[in-house]
């Protein structure tokens, strides 16, 4: 059972506070929607919870370990971390690109072995893109590049999977396709933490939320019960009218009257 | 497997084509010495003319090309790989200039002429000091590396540009220019010893970075999640490059385009792999080196023609080339 917790945590840069006093515990089989307007410290966060950023106050515990106590390998092992616009820098295959997402488990010298290409067979068509395997990286479309990153991803089998605006730039039937996938990875034991701007797939697929305003933890707790009007209208600014449950919720959005400024 | 049978065929190719330059090296020169007396002078009692020639002039000329065309293709393909940018050379971290900048502080102050290792310690000293400052700069960032590089290649060639302009007497200006144009002719093995030890220590700080510049392929945020430590990277990087460069260019002046070419023409045949293109790049920058100074020695020229202007007449087409590629290649 995985279990990471964030104790207080905040992150100021340049004399701004863009995370402050954020404390919550995310466990194995969650899967927990980061929701927030923009610039409402969902990217900071995210970064700090992958232990590649250090908070300025406040700690956070893997398993009641400080992540900073852990090697950077140990950590590389244990979560792995999508950020925003995963992009690919040279046009190497696609399956060299996912077996880089092996590297954390070889040695540092030697090439990848049978099992090791095993392992990538598997990610590639768990991901559905084993016929793609021999492609550049860099031919791929938007969705299959996305499905490419979370293959490369889930190649090492961590325990954590953060992924920053998964969703990001995909069409609808991608989007849902991800969510499914991310929802089946949290059932099979996993916890993943992803950032989302969509509401209705959030509230379908996520087991939990986390809403984040202006770096404050205004919310958080099951999809059910936390994913409120009031809360998004916390958060959002925005009016919203929830209908039906789990897979058949459905958000829909309005601008309130009066301008946000006057109230 | 495509790209596998691509590599290995490469591979063959050059382990193939590298001896029979290095034969055609030894045989070719100013002085025209059939073969067969050429290598007789090795059963002869020594010192014999053809001994000489030999021991003295063509293997170290010979090695010197290899060592300095292989730490070209060796760290450009580094920096490549470092900086995600196909047009990152060597040159641009600074180093380059600052081992020329010492070589010609030793010219220019007439240490060259009193003492025969005094070029090659005063361009290791400039290398080293012209890669620790942009390292103290530069450190922080990719970019930032870049713009440090820069820094200090401009204040290097501010350097070179004062020692043209106050040169003790036109002869010490030629004599600073000639050397700038980059050569491997004429380089004793005292001189070869002196920089060989830091050349390898470049080679082997290079050596412990494929693994990072492979995971850089992702990106530096998704790198620095599986476990590559940009900082050490970085570092490692650097200081190779600061090391094998600046001793190469220590001993063989200013040598263009080799370490832009040599990682571009090898990578298509590796399928992009920043690891892979490594060792097929420094051995293809050691085959282009030997193979332009060989054709440096065949054409009947008064004055015998630099190295690093055959480089450079040879690879601005190939630039032109590379521009017109690239813009086929993006719509």
């Amino acid at each position: 059972m995985t279990c990471l917790r964030t104790e207080d945590v905040s992150f100021k840069a340049g004399g701004r506070t863009l995370v402050d006093r954020v404390s919550l515990v995310c466990k194995s089989r969650q899967f927990v929607a980061l929701l927030g307007a923009n610039g409402a410290g969902k990217s900071s966060l995210i970064r700090m919870l992958t232990g590649l950023v250090s908070p300025t106050a406040g700690t956070i515990l893997l398993d009641d370990r400080t992540v900073q106590s852990f090697h950077r390998r140990e950590m590389a092992r244990r979560r792995a971390y999508i950020p925003q616009n995963a992009r690919v820098e040279w046009p190497i295959a696609v399956e060299r690109l996912v077996a880089l997402g092996l590297m954390p488990q070889l040695p540092a010298f030697g090439d990848l072995d049978a099992t090791a290409w095993c392992k990538v067979e598997v990610a590639l068509r768990q991901c559905g893109l084993i016929h793609k395997r021999h492609q550049p990286a860099d031919t791929l479309s938007g969705g299959e590049l996305a499905r490419a990153m979370l293959a490369r991803a889930l190649v090492g089998n961590p325990d954590i999977l953060i992924a920053d605006e998964p969703l990001a730039g995909l069409d609808p039937r991608h989007a849902i396709e991800g969510m499914v996938q991310l929802a089946g990875l949290a059932r099979a034991g996993r916890l993943v933490i992803a950032s989302i701007h969509d509401l209705t797939l959030a509230a379908r697929y996520a087991t939990h939320v986390a809403i984040l305003h202006q770096g404050r933890l205004t919310a958080f707790g099951p999809t059910q019960t936390t994913l409120t009007p009031a809360n998004i209208r916390t958060a959002f600014e925005v009016n919203a009218r929830i209908a039906g449950v789990g897979t058949h919720a459905r958000i829909d959005l309005g601008v309130p009257a009066e301008p946000a400024g006057m109230r | 497997m495509v790209r596998l049978a691509g590599q290995s065929l490469m591979l063959i190719l050059m382990v193939l084509v590298l001896p029979v330059a290095i034969a055609l090296s030894l045989v070719v020169g100013r002085v025209a010495i059939p073969i067969a007396e050429l290598f007789g002078g090795l059963a002869a009692p020594k010192p014999n003319l053809a001994w000489l020639i030999l021991a003295e002039l063509r293997i170290p000329r010979t090695l010197l090309a290899l060592v300095v065309g292989a730490t070209l293709g060796l760290g450009g393909a580094a920096l490549q790989g470092l900086l995600r940018n196909p047009l990152a050379e060597p040159g641009l971290l600074g180093v380059s200039g600052g081992a020329a900048l010492g070589a010609v502080i030793a010219i220019y102050f007439g240490l060259a002429a009193a003492f025969v290792l005094a070029i090659p310690l005063l361009g290791i000293a400039g290398a080293l000091a012209a890669g620790a400052l942009t390292f103290l700069f530069g450190r922080s960032g990719t970019l930032t590396l870049i713009l440090a590089g820069a820094a200090v290649s401009g204040l290097a060639g501010a350097g070179l540009a004062l020692a043209l302009n106050f040169a003790p007497s036109p002869y010490a200006a030629y004599e600073i220019t000639t050397w700038l144009l980059g050569s491997v002719a004429e380089r004793d093995w005292a001189q070869i010893g002196l920089c060989l030890p830091f050349i390898l220590a470049g080679w082997v700080c290079l050596a412990f970075t494929p693994r990072g510049l492979d995971l850089l392929t992702l990106g530096e945020a998704q790198a620095e999640s599986l476990g590559v430590n940009l900082g050490v990277l970085r570092a490692l990087v650097l200081i190779g490059v600061a090391l094998s460069v600046g001793a190469a260019t220590a001993m063989a002046g200013a040598i263009g385009f080799v370490g832009l070419v040599a990682p571009h023409l090898v990578r298509p045949f590796v399928g992009h792999q920043p690891s892979r293109i490594l060792l097929p790049s420094a051995l293809f920058g050691a085959l282009l080196l030997l193979a332009t100074d060989i054709v440096i020695r065949i054409l009947p020229t008064s004055n015998e023609l630099k190295l690093g202007v055959l480089t450079s007449l040879i690879g601005t087409p190939f630039f032109f080339w590379l521009v017109l590629r690239l813009r086929r290649l993006s719509p």
